[in-house]
């Protein structure tokens, strides 16, 4: 039987080539994905790994610092590392060297005033020099360490990349003003960090602390153990004098790197399982096209089945040649697949290069074990799985089959059993979903176990739902393509479960696709809303980052001519009502003009008298109303009341607890600025807008922003996220693609007899081809309609679930993108018909009168 | 051996002719011969049948003449039309206005009722159906009360009747019936053979019919008999029994030879 299996193989190369393609494109997809990952993760290790090398012991403070937003402040009460800290741990037996760390974002700046390096990777940091003047982390290669305010040194690449020597003035900053700086030294470093190209800038110790930090305080003190000390031991001693408690944290060198490999493994299995997810995607859309395939060259073999079964081949030898059949396509196609995916890796990760500049670490292309059996495996268990069941369908042929001459009648084995299972899946999905999207947040999990179920209900009613919604486009077709378009009506609905599986590989990418497209256009119009109802300000000023913008650069903002009103917007973070919750700052002055706050009760003049401003959703859940008063803990550890001045409803803008500035101050908080808003005299003006950049102080991080460009940037963060999925989902609808024309293939060739004499009795070529056009265009309209509605329908009730965590959400129907993708979808069909219609035209007419 | 032009036993003008008609398909060794030089007329309002032996090049001869098939010397002419040289898009246009065409295999779209079969070349040029021609035809062919069936609803017999039906209701210049009772039982057979002389006798059809059945070829007014590519021979007024008579005279001939 292996060679009958062989022989079929080799005889119906070119109906098995679609097949083959949709299961290489799976596995290329799969392979591609660990290939890439694999790459990426260890080119990321190599990059961001820390240099765990120069020390034994690493004492970590992580309440220092204004470098995080939300940085613990409650902190400030407990201890912080200080010179004195330093001192001590120098002192321990076993110690051979302490030295405190001060490390930060910094920016350099290039001669035009352009940032070198990219993202939160420029850092600061500071020039520790030991007894003999040097600092052994950083060798000079020209120069000599800063040892005063305004000195820096630089990295190498970074002097080289700025055309930068030594005694050259460099303009750095942090989050105020540009400062400049005369460079006094240019240093190498082996840290990976460095290597791979980001900046490094070194201050001496004070100006660092003071830049960077707070005066006197260290990030961490990194300790070099004596020789003969473990880094066990010296972690004991440390811990003796410091204990690892609060915000400080006390590990050896190998517990860091250990971390360190543990969360980079967790973030890269993370991106894995996403992308993977996806090639699952496609390699499910794959099964429809194999088992279709399978099933329809058993339909034209039936003779020839029922032939092996009459000279005496038994059910399962049937059942195994084709199974057979399928293990050699699944091999053959799951190397190629695999050889194709290690190029999509290799591809995958230049592409990741020329989008993200030279920032992206790169490394040698990694093809691992795991990579090939995953491949080689998923893509012969899909396509030996997908013919199963054609396969134990080819078994039942009667052996007298192969006797009956002419046509053999369609089997129309009522779809009844199908329908009903389908019709009850379906419905039991629905009403999940339904019930899930009422019950708010909770029902999250009841949408997606009732999505799952009504998309495969769906799935099931395919068959049934064809007839009636192609008999819809049925009279416009025949009105517009005349006897073309009848015929391919009729056509498409002739054998449901084919145009089933054929449309349903389309429906599958499009509704993801339809849902994200809803579900964005959702979130957009929400955050959209968000800031043009919430913000009365004309600009707004931040530090690209998140980065808190310094009271320098709020001064000056405030300065800036033609500013009517101005105010920082902070966060800070302490304990209202038993509970650490992130709190709002606005000036109490500027308020009224650069926010806009609805108020449910009270006002906004309570702010300046010191009180608190909740949200609807806070009052209702602590039961409070103008006049209660609750309990707080203050960033500087002394412990109150305030008094609730008002009740304001969900605003994005701001956090669920507002207060004034100066309230914030006075309750030591040292509230880091988010966002310093500003209404103009003249409102939006482009003079405002550069006398506002030239606030900034020439630092290159400003960002100075209109309501317009703000809702601009969420919307092109969604279209980024949106776009990425899209790319994604693309290759299941290519995947689609190829079923398409293999259905039409198929159709074609058992339709020759029928196509051979409508061009007897005088249809043209082009008549023909339109015919065959038409079909697919109209399968693939049917299973993108399908798609789409169930799309929308699952975005619907996603949203139903956000409601509570993001208020004012509703369903936005993006139409023209939805008709956007109807079009492309009629296109697919389009596209995929080009072969088989040319086939269908160019079929000589007696040979296809006369095929059996 | 001399060509033999067949010429006609009726009246009328001309509606198809072939003239010095020649047919080969491969070359070298492989060339084989499947029409030698065939001349012959068939006559407007005449029913035609041509018989011969399997191979004897009866189906070639109507696939030429019907603009199904090209030829590689010689003429075919349909009414004054001449189909050599003709494109294919002015040969789909002639054989869908003015030719019908009757399949051994029934061939009819299993997804269109018997009605829309009937209407398809109309359908397909786009052209009005008139309805009272519509309606004797399928008068004549007994299939008022199936009309809405589909072909697999239809028995053998009705589903050719359903052809013969598509066939005459364009008002073709020339119907080509092809083994038209090849797949049918001997009632049905003779019901279609029936129709196409009624529609001959009664319409003023002109029909060809290719067969090798004696009986089928008793129905038409005249018998062409081919062998081996040629025309060798002629009968008018055709009984089953004279046609027997001739085709036994052609194999005896064929062995002595």
């Amino acid at each position: 039987m292996f060679r009958t299996a062989l022989r079929n193989v080799l005889a119906h190369k070119g109906r098995l080539l679609m097949t083959a393609l949709a299961v290489m494109l799976g596995t290329a997809f799969v392979a591609g994905t660990m290939v890439f990952s694999d790459t990426f993760g260890s080119a990321l290790k190599n990059s961001y790994s820390k240099d765990f090398g120069n020390f034994s012991v690493q004492v970590a403070d992580s309440g220092a610092g204004n470098d995080t937003r939300t940085a613990d402040l409650t902190g400030s009460a407990a201890p912080h590392l200080s010179t004195g800290t330093v001192g001590q741990i120098a002192a321990l037996p076993g110690v051979a060297r302490a030295v405190g760390v001060v490390d930060g974002f910094t920016a350099v700046a290039d001669k035009s005033g352009k940032a070198l390096g990219q993202g939160r990777d420029s850092r600061g940091s500071n020039y520790a020099p030991a007894t003999n003047g040097q600092d052994p982390r950083y060798p000079m290669a020209a120069g000599r360490g800063p040892q005063h305010t305004g000195e820096i040194a630089l990295d190498r690449a970074t002097a080289d990349k700025g055309g930068y020597r030594v005694g050259d003035t460099v303009r750095v900053a942090i989050n105020g003003p540009a400062r400049s700086t005369t460079l006094t030294g240019i240093f190498t470093s082996d840290s990976p960090q460095v290597s791979s190209g980001n900046p490094l800038v070194l201050f001496d110790t004070a100006s660092a602390q003071q830049l960077l930090l707070t005066p006197g305080q260290f990030d961490r003190i990194e300790v070099t153990g004596a020789a003969g000390t473990s880094q066990q031991a010296l972690q004991d001693e440390v811990v003796k004098v410091l204990p690892d408690a609060g915000s400080i944290t006390v590990k050896t060198a190998q517990q860091l790197q250990d971390q360190e490999k543990a969360d980079l493994d967790g973030a890269l299995s993370g991106m894995r399982t996403m992308l993977l997810a996806f090639a699952g995607i496609s390699l499910f859309v794959g099964i429809f096209i194999i088992a279709n395939t399978f099933t329809m060259l058993i339909a034209q073999r039936t003779r020839e089945l029922a032939l092996l079964r009459a000279i005496g081949a038994s059910r399962r030898q049937v059942t195994g040649s084709v199974l057979v059949e399928a293990l050699l396509i699944g091999v053959l196609a799951s190397v190629a697949g695999l050889l194709a995916g290690v190029g999509i890796g290799a591809g995958l990760q230049s592409l990741m290069g020329s989008l993200a500049g030279a920032d992206t670490p790169s490394g040698p292309l990694i093809v691992g074990p795991a990579t090939v059996v995953a491949a080689l495996v998923t893509g012969v268990l899909v396509t030996v799985v997908s013919a199963v069941l054609p396969a134990l369908r080819a078994s039942r042929i009667p052996p007298v089959a192969a006797m009956s001459s002419g046509e053999l009648p369609s089997t129309q084995k009522g779809l009844l059993v199908r329908n009903s299972v389908g019709a009850m899946v379906a419905g039991g999905g629905l009403a999940l979903i339904l019930w899930g999207s009422s019950a708010g947040s909770n029902g999250k999990w009841l949408v997606a176990g009732g999505a799952v179920a009504a998309l495969i209900g769906t799935f099931v009613l395919i068959p049934l739902l064809s007839r009636p919604l192609i008999a819809l486009v049925g009279p416009l077709l025949g009105r517009l393509f005349g006897v073309s378009g009848k015929l391919a009506r009729q056509n498409a609905v002739r054998n449901p479960r084919r145009t089933a599986a054929t449309a349903a590989a389309l429906t599958i990418g499009l509704t993801l696709v339809s849902a994200l497209t809803v579900l964005g256009a959702s979130v957009n119009g929400v955050l959209d809303r968000a800031v043009t109802d919430t913000m009365k300000a004309d600009y707004a000023v931040e530090l690209s980052h998140g980065l808190s913008v310094s009271p320098e650069i709020t001064a000056q903002v405030a300065r800036t001519p033609g500013v009517t009103a101005s105010s920082a917007l902070t966060g800070s973070y302490f304990e209202v009502a038993g509970q650490k919750r992130a709190v709002s700052g606005i000036d109490a002055a500027a308020a009224d003009q650069v926010l806009h706050v609805k108020l449910t009760a009270g006002s906004t003049a309570a702010l300046g008298q010191g009180r608190l401003l909740v949200n609807d959703q806070v009052a209702k859940e602590k039961a409070l109303t103008v006049g209660s008063t609750v309990p707080a803990v203050f960033p500087d550890g002394s412990t109150g009341t305030l008094t609730v001045g008002g009740v304001f409803a969900e605003n994005h803008l701001v956090n669920p607890l507002l207060m004034s500035n100066e309230a914030l101050v006075r309750h030591g908080a040292a509230p880091s600025t988010d966002v310093v808003l500003v209404k103009g005299a003249g409102g939006e003006s482009s003079a405002l807008h550069q006398a506002l950049v030239d606030a900034g102080g020439d630092n290159p991080l400003i960002k100075v922003d209109s309501k317009q460009d703000l809702r601009d940037q969420f919307s092109s963060q969604i279209a980024f996220a949106l776009n990425m999925m899209y790319g994604l989902l693309a290759m299941s609808v290519l995947v689609a693609i190829l079923g398409v024309v293999n259905t039409m293939a198929m159709s074609v060739f058992e339709r020759k007899r029928e196509i051979g004499m409508l061009r007897a009795i005088g249809l043209n070529r082009s008549g023909v081809k339109r015919m065959v056009r038409l079909e697919s265009v109209v399968i693939s309209l049917f299973g993108a309609v399908l798609g789409l509605g169930l799309g929308c329908f699952l975005a619907w009730a996603v949203n139903g679930t956000l409601r509570n965590d993001l208020t004012g959400l509703t369903t936005v129907l993006p139409f023209g993108k939805l008709a956007l993708f109807l079009g492309l979808a009629g296109l697919v069909g389009l596209v995929a018909a080009i072969w088989p219609s040319r086939r269908a035209a160019k079929l000589d007419i007696l040979d296809s009168i006369k095929a059996a | 051996m001399t060509t033999t032009t067949a010429t006609a036993v009726g009246t009328g003008r001309a509606a198809a002719r072939a003239t010095g008609l020649s047919k080969v398909y491969g070359a070298g060794e492989t060339r084989v011969v499947a029409l030698d030089d065939v001349s012959v007329e068939f006559h407007q309002g005449e029913f035609t049948a041509i018989m011969g032996p399997s191979g004897s090049g009866k189906s070639t001869l109507m696939h030429c003449m019907a603009g199904l098939d090209t030829v590689s010397a010689g003429s075919a002419t349909i009414g004054e039309v001449e189909l050599v040289g003709l494109r294919d898009k002015q040969l789909t246009q002639l054989r869908r206005d003015r030719i019908g065409f009757v399949f051994q295999a029934f061939n009819l779209l299993p997804t269109l009722t018997a009605l829309e079969n009937i209407t398809l070349p109309m359908d397909i040029a786009g052209r009005k159906v008139d309805k009272a021609w519509l309606d004797s035809v399928v008068d004549t062919v007994g299939l008022s009360g199936r009309l809405s069936h589909r072909p697999a609803q239809l028995s053998g017999g009705q589903q050719q009747r359903v052809a013969c039906a598509r066939a005459l209701a364009g008002r073709p210049e020339i119907i080509f019936a092809d083994e038209p009772t090849g797949n049918l039982d001997s009632r049905s057979g003779a019901e279609i053979l029936g129709f196409l002389r009624n529609s001959v006798r009664e319409l003023g059809q002109t029909v060809v019919m290719v067969t090798h059945d004696a009986v089928a070829a008793s129905y038409a007014d005249r018998v062409v008999f081919l062998a081996d590519g040629r025309i060798v021979d002629q009968l008018a007024a055709p009984t089953a029994d004279s046609v027997l008579d001739r085709m036994r005279r052609f194999d005896a001939k064929g062995r002595t030879n």
